[in-house]
C-alpha cells in the first residue's frame, strides 16, 4: 500500500519555499512541511521523519545535513538523490538550477522523480522571475536616462521632443551602440560641461 | 581593431596542416571548483599569475559553498576539477557519505593551515583548572580541556560541543585525534558538529558551540573579534597531516592525460612560488579579493606568514611553517596517507578494516599521475609510500608511529577508543 510521502523543503529563501509548497500541495502531495531555519532542523527531522527533503543548493549548511545523515544510524536514513545515478539528466538539470534532495534508502525511483521534477522546475520559475525583475528595473533605469538625454538635447540644441529622440536614435545605429549607452554618455556629458 | 585580428587568424590558418606540438597549443578550458579558504591558494596563483595560462590551460574557478556541492558538481561534470578535503576520495572510494562518486588525488594542495579555537571562556575555566599561563603547548591544552570536562560532568553541566566542516575531513580526524590524546573521547565526552567554516566566529560568540576546527583564516578571525582562543595548530597535531587535494574523475583524467599533466606542472610552479614568503603579500591581496576569500588582506597575509594571535589578551605565536604550498613534497600524493585517512575512518566508526578496503582507499591517491607529469626530479621523493610521523620534526603529538602495513597494530596502540566501534552498513553502490 502506497502511503502519501512526507516532504520537507529546507529553504532560507522563503519565497522560493512557498512556492515550491504550492506546486507540491497543487501535485496532490498534502504532508509538506517548510523550514526556514537551520536552528533545530535535526530535531525536525527526527520528528517529521521526513521521506524526502529538498533543499537549496546555495546553502552552506548542506554540510551539516550530510553529518547528521551520517550519523543517523537507524533504518530511515536519508540519501542524497544523486545515488541513483540511471536518470543522470534529470540530476544535472536539477543540480544546474540549484536543487537538491535527499531520499530515504530504499524509496521508489518513479515516486521521488516527479517531486524532484517538480521543486526544479519551480527553482527555476523562481529564478526567472527574479531575473525578470532585475530586467524590468534596468529596463527603467534605461528608460529614466533616455528621457534624461532627451531633456538636455532639448534644451541645448532647440529641439522637439521628437526630433530629440530621432537624433539619439541616428546616432545610436551610426556608432552602433544600445540607445541607453548614448543617452547615458550625453548625461555624462552635460554633467561634465555644466549643460 | 578587427584588421589586426583578421591578420592573426590568416597567419594561423595558411593551409599548411599544424604538427600535432602546435595543435596542442590550443588553450584548454578546465574548470575548477573551490571553496574559500587559504589552502585553495596554489589553484587561485595558478590561475591569477599565468602558472595555468604558461601551459596552456585557462582555468575557470568557481566558488562554492559546501563540500557536498564540490563533490556533486564534479561528479556530474559541472567541474573538471576541484579542490576538495584529501579525506573525499577515500570516502568516496569506500562508497561512503550521499552520492559516492568515484574520485582521484593526483596532487595535494600543500601542508598545514588548520587550528583548534575554544571559547575564550572555556579556555580561561581550563587556566583556572590546570594553572596554565598561555605558553602551554597542544597537548597540555588537551588535557586541561579533559580536566574541565571531567568537572562539567561532576556538575551535571553540558558538555562542550564542537564544531568541524564535513564528516570526512582532516578537521574531524585532526580534532579527535588531539582530544583522544588528552584522554577525551570524542564521541562520548564531547559532541561534535558540523558548521560551515564562515559561520564559526559568529556560532561560537552566540554560544551555540564551544570550539571548532577548521582552516585558515577562520580561527585568526575568531581572535580578532576577541570569541575564541587558539589551542593548537595542525603542526602540533602531525605536520604532515594531509589537508587539501586536487580531485578529479578517474574518466577525465583518462581521457585528458595531456591536460592533466599540464594542470600538474602549472599547480606545481604555483605552489613553489606560493612557498616564497617574498610572494606572500602579493598572493594575500589576491586571496583578499570578493570572488575569491573576501576577506582583509592584512590578516591573510598573517595567516600566510604564520603570525597570529591566540589569545584576545594579545598573546602571539608564529608557526614558520603555518602553511607549506610546496616545499618538502607538500604536493605528493603520499599512498601512505591516503591509508593514514583510511586508518582514522577505522578508529572513529566510519568504516571497517579489512585489507581489501584499505587497498580501495589507497588508490584513491594516485601519485603515478603526479610522476608522469613532472617526472623525476630529486625533490619528488622516489617511494609512493612511507613509515608517516617517524621523522623527528615530523611526528604526531602523541608519539605513535603509522605504519601503512600493520594497520591493525597501529589501531590497536590507542586508548581511545579501546575498540574500534562498528561502522554501519553502507549502501551498495
Amino acid at each position: 500500500m502506497k502511503t502519501a510521502l512526507s516532504i520537507m523543503i529546507f529553504d532560507e529563501n522563503r519565497i522560493r519555499a512557498s512556492i515550491i509548497e504550492e506546486g507540491l500541495r497543487e501535485a496532490g502531495h498534502d504532508r509538506v512541511v517548510v523550514i526556514h531555519d537551520i536552528v533545530g532542523l535535526a530535531r525536525q527531522i527526527e520528528v517529521i521523519s521526513p521521506d524526502v527533503i529538498v533543499i537549496d543548493i546555495e546553502t552552506p549548511n548542506r554540510d551539516m545535513l550530510e553529518h547528521l545523515f551520517q550519523l543517523t544510524r537507524s533504518v530511515r536514513k536519508p540519501i542524497a538523490m544523486f545515488v541513483d545515478r540511471s536518470d543522470s539528466s534529470s540530476i544535472e538539470a536539477a543540480v544546474e538550477a540549484g536543487v537538491s534532495a535527499y531520499v530515504v534508502d530504499g524509496l521508489k525511483k518513479e515516486r521521488v522523480k516527479p517531486i524532484l521534477d517538480m521543486a526544479v522546475s519551480r527553482f527555476k520559475a523562481f529564478s526567472r522571475l527574479q531575473q525578470e525583475l532585475a530586467d524590468a528595473k534596468s529596463a527603467l533605469e534605461e528608460r529614466k536616462i533616455i528621457e534624461r538625454a532627451k531633456g538636455i538635447l532639448m534644451k541645448s540644441r532647440k529641439l522637439s521632443e521628437d526630433e530629440a529622440y530621432a537624433l539619439l536614435r541616428q546616432t545610436a545605429m551610426n556608432e552602433k551602440k544600445k540607445l541607453a549607452d548614448i543617452a547615458q554618455s550625453v548625461v555624462m556629458a552635460a554633467s561634465i560641461l555644466g549643460g | 581593431m578587427s584588421f589586426i585580428r583578421t591578420g592573426i587568424e590568416r597567419s594561423q590558418g595558411n593551409g599548411i596542416a599544424a604538427p600535432a606540438a602546435i595543435r596542442s597549443e590550443r588553450t584548454r578550458l578546465v574548470r575548477a571548483g573551490f571553496i574559500p579558504l587559504v589552502d585553495a591558494s596554489v589553484l587561485i596563483a595558478a590561475s591569477e599569475f599565468g602558472f595555468a595560462a604558461r601551459e596552456g590551460i585557462q582555468l575557470d574557478l568557481v566558488k562554492d559553498v559546501s563540500w557536498a556541492n564540490i563533490r556533486d558538481r564534479l561528479a556530474f561534470r559541472q567541474f573538471d576539477i576541484a579542490h576538495m578535503l584529501a579525506p573525499m576520495p577515500v570516502a568516496s572510494a569506500l562508497g561512503l557519505g550521499s552520492n559516492p562518486s568515484p574520485v582521484i588525488a593526483p596532487f595535494s594542495l600543500g601542508r598545514g593551515g588548520n587550528a583548534i579555537t575554544l571559547s575564550v571562556q572555556l579556555y580561561r575555566r581550563m587556566q583556572a583548572k590546570a594553572e596554565l599561563d598561555g605558553r602551554e603547548d597542544a597537548l597540555t591544552n588537551a588535557r586541561a580541556l579533559k580536566l574541565v570536562i571531567d568537572d562539567m560532568r561532576s556538575k551535571g553541566e553540558d558538555l562542550p560541543i564542537l564544531g568541524i566542516t564535513y564528516p570526512y575531513s582532516s578537521h574531524n580526524y585532526e580534532l579527535r585525534y588531539w582530544l583522544a590524546a588528552g584522554g577525551i573521547h570524542p564521541d562520548h565526552d564531547v559532541k561534535l558538529i558540523v558548521v560551515p567554516p564562515p559561520m564559526t566566529s559568529d556560532a561560537l560568540s552566540a554560544g551555540v558551540i564551544d570550539g571548532f576546527c577548521v582552516g585558515a583564516p577562520w580561527n585568526m578571525l575568531a581572535v580578532e573579534r576577541e570569541v575564541g582562543r587558539i589551542v593548537a595548530v595542525k603542526e602540533d597535531i602531525w605536520p604532515s597531516s594531509p589537508e587539501k587535494i586536487v580531485g578529479t574523475r578517474p574518466e577525465w583524467a583518462e581521457q585528458n592525460p595531456e591536460t592533466l599533466s599540464r594542470l600538474i606542472v602549472a599547480l606545481d610552479r604555483a605552489a613553489e612560488w606560493c612557498d616564497g614568503h617574498e610572494n606572500r603579500r602579493e598572493l594575500a591581496q589576491v586571496l583578499a579579493a570578493p570572488r575569491y576569500i573576501d576577506a582583509s588582506a592584512g590578516i591573510l597575509h598573517r595567516v600566510l606568514l604564520g603570525k597570529f594571535t591566540t589569545d584576545p589578551d594579545g598573546a602571539e605565536r608564529t608557526v614558520p611553517e603555518y602553511f607549506s604550498f610546496h616545499r618538502g613534497a607538500a604536493n605528493f600524493p603520499w599512498i601512505s596517507q591516503a591509508q593514514w585517512i583510511f586508518s582514522q575512518m577505522v578508529r572513529w566508526g566510519q568504516a571497517t578494516y579489512d585489507p581489501r578496503t584499505s587497498r580501495q582507499a589507497a588508490a584513491a591517491f594516485r601519485p603515478d599521475l603526479y610522476r608522469k607529469a613532472l617526472g623525476s626530479r630529486l625533490d619528488i621523493p622516489s617511494n609512493d609510500s612511507r613509515v608517516e610521523g617517524g621523522a623527528t620534526d615530523d611526528g604526531f603529538i602523541d608519539g605513535t608511529v603509522f605504519n601503512p602495513l600493520d594497520i591493525s597494530a597501529y589501531l590497536a596502540e590507542f586508548d581511545i577508543p579501546t575498540q574500534v566501534p562498528k561502522a554501519p552498513e553502507q549502501t551498495v553502490v
